[in-house]
């Protein structure tokens, strides 16, 4: 493989931003090459610079971004120094990308055909004549059923895996002689995940191709890719194939990556850096925090056949009725969609319970109906011995047993009033629902929820966008406890974040479980982060639950062929 | 899309009968009284209580109610106290006069401002970018009556170049035989191309006077929605995929950015079709702005009623026209439809 000459040959490539504060290095001098037909990985956390790499060599970079120095060389041209008109014959042609979320990559007004197209005629892969045959052929290489149909289908008509079925339609319509797969599969259910990365792979063996897969999963690097590069703030810090890497990391960031990624056998704590323990919560004060309260068997909430109906879409009531003259009014059948189907489960007291199922599944549903925040069509939830299913959504708002089920959200950006700080955040549901009064005291209050979650204390007075990730999540969960809640739901609330970030939250998660002997309904799609957290594990899909029962049960002997199917689907790093 | 259009036209009916409602109960809230200033300052209690009752202005306010609803319904919106002319007739006559001197302007403003803003986008920070601001601004704070009056002294005064701003024909010309009331077309249709050279250079200087004042909010949401469009992902992959910078700009980002703008636009139009007033009283426009704030200061209530109701009507027309026009860009709108 090394004596060839390289597909692609990255050599001291620094590439530089200009920012109001200055000019950030997002790349410093790394070297990546490429054999023809190999499949190589760049590993890495946000802000690694895997992504920046791409686009140089893809020359796309924001217009603030430029390639500072180094070459890029492809199949022995230097792409750094290329006119843009040769750039654009070179790129779809010779070189072409996939995306991360697939919707938003596709144009939403256009046909997806028309897209394909668009790709073929630019690059003379097809004439007026035969390009809406090329185009379906293409489609049907993607694996899309009747293709001729969704020929003319719009990307807001496909799902997310089918959509990503066409933007590596777009990416191979030209049969380019490398691929660069940015976190292609981000986003996408774990089952999804996999038909794609299996399509991909496929496809470009077939066509003799070169991929470029950039993601922060190691699993789904070690699973798909002959070589992995690990790249930390700009750096490539390892270079190795892929099935040494994992069981002799070299470098201590690859060390901590593998640790921190969720994997079967391994305990919650096993994924903190060696030697490092959270960073100890002090203990509750007596006055302001809950008492230890006994974990025993005691129910907390019983959700019992619960129900939720939506409308189907089109068929609004008001329209309906409009046009409901000679008989053409819709089924009442077709008329509702049920998002969650008669199920039941209960959460005792200071258990953890996941919800796991795939997008669509009904477990957001779930979480949020049990939360009040929606009304149930029918059944009913009881909390500590109430009927609270029965209290409409609008009103539970001011009761005093909003208090006592909270909510941490999935992403800890967009969950945040980017106009209020950390400390306002923190305070909102103590001012909405505490009795703490006075700023002095609702202040102190905010501080001890900020040291509880390892938060800074001097970090209280920053807005949203001056705070990391990691930090925001930490806000997120600071909010959530900050009424002694007994039921906390966590609706995803590491998805958004890096492994490292989510290993340190997961912790915090468990930490902070123990000291205030609260509940856990967590929900999720990975069944690997939901083992770590979680007593018990229930595996919903189509609104209907498939399977439930001991976490270690669920996962070391799945009754269900569906949970057997997600166990299956989530790559593994070979340990 | 015809169900679309159906159901735009079913919500229209609330909204217009409110109209109804509405104009009606304010004309009649106008301070004056109507009979009063009929009857002339010399007329006698007796003089002014006779003219009262002929007008039906001695009944309770339902009875007149009813009957205005009545009138309404036979297309009949009364007469002007003022000039006993019939409301429906005058309308008729003015409404294409400012319906097309306002399409015109906008016309005008579309063709400037969408490509400075386009331009301004694809070249952040450029030279055009600082005078699409600085154009868009000097717009929108020059009050339409001053860019008219200096049109006016510039072109028509120190240049010479337009025709005295006298209305929408130059005193030798006759007005084309009605078709559309527009006289551009009018005199098309006709086959009379002096007649259409002498209609547009009437129309030259107000239009470009709504042109300036309508250019700020067009090119300010091209450009905002360009700049928004222009970085989002599907962008980003047709660049990676090799388009040409013309595919990339006009077929992928530009029809996407053109969805607020033809809100904007909207929003643009009705607001210059009611307030464009000033700018037929610097031209003498024969328009329908100036026909209703006539009949306003003279608490005259069928001219005001009838124009506030076309405007209405107007109005929903127009909207129906943005769904339209949306649903057409947009496909994810007519699903919703």
């Amino acid at each position: 493989m090394s004596e060839t000459i390289p597909l692609l040959d990255i050599r001291d490539l620094t590439v530089e931003f200009a920012t109001r504060r200055g000019t950030v290095r997002a790349v410093q001098h790394i070297d990546i090459s490429l054999a023809k037909g190999e499949t190589l990985a760049i590993v890495g956390e946000s802000g690694s610079g895997k992504s920046v790499t791409s686009y140089a060599v893809m020359r796309i970079l924001d217009r603030a971004g430029r390639i500072a120095e180094g070459t890029v060389t492809f199949s022995g041209i230097d792409v750094s120094t290329m006119s843009e008109r040769e750039m654009r014959n070179l790129r779809g042609r010779e070189i072409s990308m996939i995306f991360q979320n697939p919707r938003a990559a596709l144009n939403p007004i256009r046909k997806v055909g028309h897209q394909i197209e668009d790709v073929l005629m630019q690059h003379a892969q097809a004439g007026s004549q035969d390009k809406t045959d090329k185009a379906i052929a293409i489609l049907e290489q993607v694996r899309i059923a009747r293709p001729q149909e969704r020929y003319h289908a719009y990307p807001f008509e496909l799902s997310g895996g089918m959509c990503q079925r066409v933007v590596i339609a777009l990416a191979l319509a030209c049969r380019p002689q490398l691929l660069i797969a940015d976190e292609p599969t981000t986003g996408l259910d774990v089952t999804t995940q996999k038909t794609v990365m299996d399509l991909i792979v496929e496809l470009t063996r077939e066509r003799a191709m070169s991929t470029i897969l950039i993601t922060h999963d190691l699993g789904l690097a070690a699973a798909y890719c002959d070589r992995v590069v690990v790249m930390e703030k700009g750096n490539v810090v390892e270079t190795a194939a892929s099935g040494s890497i994992f069981k002799a990391p070299a470098h201590a960031y690859t060390k901590r990556l593998m640790r921190a990624t969720p994997r079967p056998g391994v305990a919650l704590s096993d994924l903190l850096p060696e030697g490092e323990t959270l960073p100890s919560a002090p203990k509750p004060k007596t006055n302001g925090a809950a008492e230890p309260r006994p974990s025993n068997r005691e129910p907390l909430l019983v959700v019992d056949n619960l129900v939720k109906e939506y409308p189907r879409k089109g068929a609004t009531p008001s329209l309906a009725k409009l046009f409901k003259r000679n008989g053409h009014a819709a089924a009442p059948e077709l008329a509702t969609f049920r998002a969650v189907d008669g199920i039941s489960f209960t959460v005792h007291r200071g258990e953890s319970v996941g919800l796991v199922g795939e997008s669509g599944c009904g477990k957001s549903t779930t979480s949020t109906t049990v939360m009040r925040l929606i009304d149930v069509s029918s059944g009913s939830i009881t909390f500590d011995g109430e009927d609270i299913g029965a209290i409409p959504a609008k009103s539970f708002a001011r009761l005093p047993l909003r208090k006592r089920i909270q909510m941490v959200f999935q992403d800890p950006t967009d969950s945040l009033n980017p106009r209020f700080t950390a400390a306002r955040a923190i305070a909102d549901p103590i001012l909405q629902l505490g009795d703490i009064k006075g700023s002095a005291a609702v202040r102190a209050r905010c501080e001890e929820l900020a040291r509880q979650v390892g938060l800074p204390v001097e970090l209280l007075d920053r807005f949203p966008h001056q705070l990391s990730g990691g930090q925001k999540a930490r806000v997120g969960i600071a909010r959530a406890i900050a009424l002694n809640p007994d039921l906390v739901i966590l609706d995803e609330p590491t998805a958004a974040l890096d492994v490292s970030v989510q290993a340190v939250v997961l912790n915090l998660l468990q930490v902070l479980k123990e000291q205030l002997g609260m509940s856990y309904l967590f929900v999720s799609h990975d069944l690997h982060v939901v083992r770590l957290l979680c007593d018990r594990v229930i595996v919903m899909k189509a609104g209907s639950i498939v399977e439930e029962g001991s976490t270690e049960q669920v996962m070391s002997a799945p009754q269900a062929d569906y949970t057997r199917e997600l166990l299956a689907a989530v790559p593994h790093p070979p340990v | 899309m015809l169900r679309l259009i159906a159901k735009r036209l079913l919500l229209a009916i609330p909204s217009l009968i409110g109209v109804v409602i509405v104009t009606f109960l304010l004309t009649r809230a106008l301070p004056g009284d109507p009979a009063a200033y009929f009857a002339g300052p010399a007329a006698t209690k007796v003089a002014i209580e006779q003219i009262r009752q002929k007008l039906g202005l001695d009944q309770s306010l339902p009875v007149q109610f009813v009957q205005y609803v009545r009138d309404l319904a036979r297309g009949d919106m009364g007469s002007a106290l003022t000039t006993g002319q019939p409301v429906a007739a005058e309308i008729r006559a003015r409404l294409p006069a400012s319906a097309e001197l306002t399409l015109l302007g906008l016309i005008f403003s579309v063709a400037i401002a969408v490509p400075l803003g386009v331009l301004a986008a694809t070249r952040p920070n450029s030279l055009i970018d600082h005078a699409c601001r600085v154009v868009s601004t000097a717009g929108v704070s020059l009050p339409v009556f001053f860019t008219g009056l200096i049109l006016v002294y510039v072109f028509y005064y120190q240049l010479g170049w337009a025709p005295a701003p006298l209305g929408r024909l130059d005193v030798f010309f006759s007005p084309p035989p009605q078709v559309t009331g527009f006289y551009l077309i009018d005199s098309v249709i006709a086959g009379d191309w002096g007649l259409f050279r002498a209609s547009l250079n009437q129309l030259i200087l107000p239009a470009l006077t709504l042109c300036i004042f309508s250019l700020a909010p067009i090119a300010r949401m091209t450009r905002a929605s360009m700049l928004a469009v222009l970085a989002s992902d599907f962008v980003r992959t047709a660049r990676a995929s090799g388009l040409s910078p013309f595919t990339v700009i006009y077929t992928y980002a530009f029809r996407n950015a053109m969805l607020p703008v033809v809100t904007t636009l909207g929003m643009v139009f009705s607001f210059l079709l009611g307030a464009n007033v000033l700018v037929e009283k610097v031209f003498a426009w024969p328009g329908i702005g100036s026909y209703a704030v006539e009949a306003l200061i003279a608490s005259d209530f069928a001219p005001v009623q009838g124009f506030v109701l076309t405007m209405a009507v107007m109005y929903v027309a127009l909207n129906l026209l943005i769904d339209i026009l949306y649903g057409l860009i947009d496909p994810r709108v007519r699903i919703e439809a």
